[in-house]
């Protein structure tokens, strides 16, 4: 919305350019007079950050592509040797493995002041959906480059995520073996993930351009959500927002800075500091720390709903997951853009973002792991002394069996029994134990998970050992409050959020006073 | 649109014939775009040679009873387990066990071609079918098999699933017998 342009070529060169490539006027409209809102703050710096961002992956990418070899035997290797062998390949390589998580640090936040300020409404729709597909390309590139170091998690994430797709019905492992490029993660696997790895970026770029297009055909929005009105409502691109945005960027470098000097793997996991080897899984597989709140969606879902088995339930709630941003500028029903005026839905925005950290914590831990303090118990009876009588008996065909197992129990406790063992054998024949006479027994164990209740019960048999011929254990496992049923909650939330709580809220929450214009209570 | 070019030099039937053209055009186009984007879809499919590659040979000799050995079988890990007496009574007294995926033992031995395995030679393919993790065997575990060390999935000694998030048993590799000591995988 910039308006006629105010460019004047000052030199015979430049004026000779303009008539041919308006090249020096394009980038003077969009970055020198460029009108923003007055009031823009620093959540509004993190799309020029992310420009860098994509420019560093890019530039320090290429340079890795030239000493990467994208080889099974190679791949961990040749990672190897740029961190200590190539000139200055130690930097390259931990600026390119590191700016992953910039990127996607900026990028989060970057989301998030698009979700506060409203951002998505009308007339930004399209660059809202533009912004998704970039955040969805970027997920697809971060995780194909994780891939190509060729370590465990490299090797094992991508094993995983790949059986992920096999769960789509009648045609998923069709696609599995599609991307895979065989029956695993092989050869032909890192060879096309590192083409399409140098690829994507680029294509990156592009949807950039387009989002910076529909960025200046629609104007920044601002932290009031109120359109700009007038000239008094905005100020010049430059010196204003270059030079806001520079501090802010300058303050971003510092961070990443840190990371690439002094702690360059802690963002990373140390056993993909492990060759990758198929015939040994790590202990736990985690994906990088952006991916964890997807990871933790994916686990959530691990019930059947009706048809859909809980493996390809995880999926479907991990593509909806994102594929409800999409669709966001239509679910969201109210006529306020800023939650600045909105005081019921800020609450609700704050718990969703504590919400997506929690989800990202869960992520990363073993999904059985018991959050909330239960006790397992179970009850061992037996006999000991008595005398013990061994039997075999034979039902007449597979499908009696049970009646007779039942009429063999019934006749033996008649007859005195105070103990009765049956153990098939096969489809008709069992051992059956009785015991009769001796004296009854009973303890009860607990613990605080069910593999310790196993061990506490073979503990007490070992224990009691031969002085029983066998034991009856009945178990008590109660309700046990996991990662797994933390992640539940919070995924029911997530989905809530977007599907119920914005589309009602914006239709009976009561704004509070929006300002007439931007100028108002800068100027005021 | 026949009636909007009353004054067509070449009669009210041309703008059909036009139509009929856009159409026959638009659709050899179609058909010629997906025919130039299939080899471009297709070639990421398996290679010949890495189809090629799909057969293991497996030497039983050297495996002494109650170990197992793992093999590479088209990229993926392959349990060859020679089960002990017990664990063979084991999986066959468990076929009446209340199983997730009910499957008799006899069936997860048996060869490519149908014929009867030995309940010895157990062959099973040694992903995880959770997501895929390679589980370990624990001699004394819950079910006296296997355990997935990923999401805690717990597995007999006939490699079906008794517990934990996977939703199937370790599907059976497809063998054959080549002689009474050797098997041939794929
Ligand atoms: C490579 C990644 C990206 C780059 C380089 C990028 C770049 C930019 C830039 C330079 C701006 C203007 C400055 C600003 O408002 O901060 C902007 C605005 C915006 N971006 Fe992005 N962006 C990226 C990813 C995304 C994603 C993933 C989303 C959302 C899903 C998104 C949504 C938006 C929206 C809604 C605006 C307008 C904000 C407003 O005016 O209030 N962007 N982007
Ligand atoms: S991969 Fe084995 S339990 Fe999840």
């Amino acid at each position: 919305m910039s308006g006629p342009s105010t460019y004047e070529p000052k030199s015979g060169l430049t004026r000779w350019l303009d008539k041919r490539l308006p090249i020096i006027r394009l980038a003077h409209d969009s970055f020198v007079a460029y009108p923003t809102p007055r009031n823009l703050n620093y959540w509004w710096t993190f799309g020029a950050m992310l420009s860098l961002c994509l420019v560093v992956q890019i530039v320090s990418g290429i340079v890795l592509a030239m000493h990467y070899i994208p080889h099974v035997d190679h791949a961990f290797a040749s990672v190897q040797r740029i961190d200590r062998d190539v000139p200055y390949g130690w930097l390259i390589q931990n600026i390119h493995s590191v700016g992953a998580s910039m990127f996607f640090l900026a990028v989060y936040i970057h989301m998030f002041r698009g979700l506060y300020y409203g951002s998505y409404k009308a007339p930004r729709e399209v660059l809202w959906i533009l912004g998704c597909i970039i955040y969805a390309l970027m997920v697809v590139t971060g995780f194909l480059g994780y891939t190509l170091p060729w370590g465990q998690m490299s090797f094992w994430g991508a094993t995983v995520i790949t059986n992920i797709l096999g769960a789509v019905p009648f045609i998923g492992e069709s696609i599995q073996v599609w991307i895979r490029g065989g029956g695993s993660i092989d050869q032909p696997t890192l060879n096309r993930f590192f083409s399409l790895h140098y690829l994507l970026p680029f294509v990156i770029a592009g949807v950039v351009a387009l989002h910076v297009w529909a960025l200046h055909e629609s104007g920044q929005n601002n932290p009031t959500g109120v359109e700009v009105k007038s000239k008094a409502d905005t100020v010049a691109f430059t010196p204003y927002a270059t030079a806001k945005d520079l501090f802010a960027t300058t303050l971003f470098l510092i961070l990443f800075a840190t990371f690439v000097f002094y702690m360059p793997n802690a963002l990373g996991h140390a056993d993909n500091y492990i060759p990758a080897n198929p015939l040994q899984t790590p202990p736990e597989i985690v994906p990088e720390w952006y991916l964890l709140p997807f990871y933790a969606v994916l686990r959530a879902i691990d019930f059947n709903i009706g048809p859909i088995d809980s493996k390809l339930g995880g999926v479907i709630a991990m593509f909806a997951s994102i594929g409800v941003l999409f669709v966001l500028p239509w679910l969201d029903t109210s006529k306020v853009r800023s939650m600045r005026y909105r005081p019921i839905a800020r609450q609700f925005f704050l718990i969703f973002v504590v919400v997506c950290l929690a989800l990202g914590w869960c992520g990363g831990q073993n999904p059985g792991k018991i959050l909330l303090p239960a006790t397992f118990s179970a009850t061992l009876n037996w006999v000991e002394g008595g005398q013990v009588a061994t039997q075999a008996i034979e039902a007449p065909g597979e499908s009696q069996f049970d009646e007779t197992a039942a009429a063999t129990r019934a006749s033996l406790t008649q007859g005195g029994a105070a103990m009765v063992m049956i153990q098939r054998l096969n489809a008709t024949d069992a051992s059956v134990t009785s015991v009769s006479g001796g004296a009854a027994q009973s303890r009860t164990v607990t613990a605080a998970t069910q593999d310790e209740l196993e061990a506490e019960i073979q503990h007490l048999k070992d224990e009691v050992g031969a002085r029983t011929p066998f034991f009856s254990v009945a178990r008590n496992i109660p309700f046990t409050f996991t990662v797994t049923t933390f992640s539940q909650i919070l995924t029911l939330y997530y989905f809530l959020f977007f599907l119920v709580i914005l589309p009602i809220l914006g239709l009976r929450e009561t704004p509070g006073r929006v300002p007439d214009t931007i100028a108002k209570p800068v100027t005021a | 649109m026949a009636e909007a070019k009353p004054n067509d030099a070449h009669g009210a039937q041309d703008a059909t014939r036009r139509d009929f053209i856009f159409i026959a055009a638009g659709s050899a186009g179609a058909v010629g775009a997906a025919a130039t984007i299939w080899p471009f879809v297709a070639q990421m499919n398996p290679a010949a040679d890495t189809r090629a590659m799909s057969t293991t040979e497996v030497d039983l000799s050297a495996i002494v009873l109650g170990q197992q050995i793992k093999v590479m079988w088209q990229g993926k890990p392959v349990f060859v387990r020679h089960r002990t007496p017990a664990e063979i009574a084991a999986a066959q007294r468990d076929d009446y066990a209340t199983l997730k995926d009910p499957q008799h033992d006899a069936e997860r031995i048996a060869q490519e071609n149908g014929e009867a395995g030995k309940p010895e030679w157990l062959i099973l393919q040694a992903n995880c079918t959770h997501l895929g993790c390679v589980p370990t065997f624990v001699e004394g575990s819950s079910f006296g098999g296997w355990f997935c060390p990923c999401h805690g999935s717990d597995y007999d000694t006939s490699g079906r699933i008794r517990r934990g998030p996977a939703p199937t048993n370790l599907p059976p590799a497809p063998y054959l017998f080549v002689n009474d000591t050797t098997i041939r995988i794929g």
